[in-house]
């Protein structure tokens, strides 16, 4: 059963073409690239992220990430956020 | 005369910078434009060879910035085509002969006498990347359907539009319509959508580019050429003209269609 899936997936993927898969890998290869000529921004983002999170949510300032990740055929911008404690006034 | 400074670029090596350099520059004269192409390739140059020119080489362009020469005495004059010169590189300097100031000073002066001056670019983001797009006021990126490819023309847009320049013109080279139809090859619009700037045309693989520089001859002269018949739409389009980019699929149809007549003919 699972020997048959996975040949199900397989011929799906071939039968795709790779230029689909070159797309994909372009896509999250030049975000990356072209946030990391502005190093600026990730960090901009960061810092405005935290400011907002922390008025509903103590969380782990030093802890946080921030970064893109191919996710399904798009690029999806992925934030790690250790919560501490949710703010009583707030729950 | 006020012509325009085109630098044609790519960052990724070996994807056609001095053949579509030479072949714009051909085809630019062969529309009855005065054109020069630069060989900025210090150490590298091809240019010369590409135009089946490296015979008539007496100076080069670090003899003009360094030995006293003026730009005249080191512009070689192609007899085949009416208004078509060539600066070429020096081979056994580097690329710090010349200073993207004195490059800029060059570009200034040859574009009082020309209407295109087509400087051709090292690969690259160095010092000869520098160089070439100090005096350039437009640049046409070269980029192959290649993931590697692509990455790095969209750096190179990023950069040259850090340097101020805004006019970005992308050629996309050595496309193959079969591979493009059985999805293995990125197609033009992937890599618009991908890149985001401005098409100038599409060249496909043919091996006519490679017989033609073998002979020293652009491949716009060969009227069989599909590279040439590429070049040549894309120098009507610099020269102002609306030409509208075929899609290679029917391009292929159109070009069997033409070589069928041209066989019934020749019968
Ligand atoms: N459309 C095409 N079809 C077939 N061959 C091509 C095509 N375009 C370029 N080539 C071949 O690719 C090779 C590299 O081309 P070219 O020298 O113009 O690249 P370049 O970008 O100037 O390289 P470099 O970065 O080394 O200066 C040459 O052998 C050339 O004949
Ligand atoms: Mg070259």
């Amino acid at each position: 059963m699972l020997e048959f899936l996975a040949k199900l997936f397989w011929r799906d993927r071939d039968r795709r073409g790779s230029k689909e898969v070159a797309k994909e890998r372009l896509r999250l290869v030049l975000v990356h690239d072209r946030t990391s000529t502005t190093p600026q921004l990730l960090e901009a983002l960061k810092e405005e992220l935290i400011k907002v999170i922390r008025e509903y949510i103590e969380i782990d300032e030093e802890s946080l990430e921030v970064s893109f990740n191919n996710i399904e055929n798009s690029v999806a911008l992925v934030a790690n956020i250790q919560v501490l404690r949710v703010k009583k006034d707030l729950a | 005369m006020k012509g325009k400074v085109i630098v044609i670029t790519s960052g990724k090596g070996g994807v056609g910078k001095t053949t579509t350099t030479a072949n714009l520059g051909t085809a630019l004269t062969m529309l009855g434009r005065k054109a020069v192409m630069v060989d900025t390739d210090i150490g590298l140059r091809n240019l010369d060879v590409v135009m089946g020119l490296e015979n008539r080489i007496v100076f080069d362009i670090v003899d003009v910035v360094t030995g006293g020469i003026k730009l005249k005495q080191a512009l070689i004059k192609d007899k085949r085509f009416e208004g078509l010169y060539l600066l070429p590189a020096a081979q056994t300097k580097e690329k710090s002969a010349v200073s993207p100031h004195q490059m800029k000073n060059i570009c200034n002066d040859l574009k009082k006498e020309f209407d295109f001056v087509l400087v051709d670019c090292p690969a690259g983001i160095e010092q000869g990347f520098k160089n070439a797009i100090a005096g350039a006021d437009e640049a046409v990126i070269i980029a192959i359907p290649e993931v590697s490819s692509v990455r790095d023309a969209d750096r190179i847009v990023g950069l040259l539009e850090a340097a101020g320049l805004r006019k970005n013109q992308l050629i996309i080279n050595r496309i193959r319509p079969r591979m493009v139809k059985r999805g293995d090859m990125m197609d033009i619009e992937d890599m618009i959508d991908i890149l985001s700037v401005e098409l100038l045309g599409v060249v496909p693989e043919d091996e006519t580019v490679i017989v033609s520089t073998n002979k020293g001859e652009p491949a716009v002269i060969d009227t069989m050429s599909r590279a040439g018949e590429a070049y040549r739409r894309i120098a009507r389009r610099l020269n102002g003209e609306e030409v509208p980019v075929i899609t290679l699929g029917n391009e292929d149809k159109i070009f069997n269609r033409v070589r069928r007549m041209f066989k019934l003919a020749s019968r």
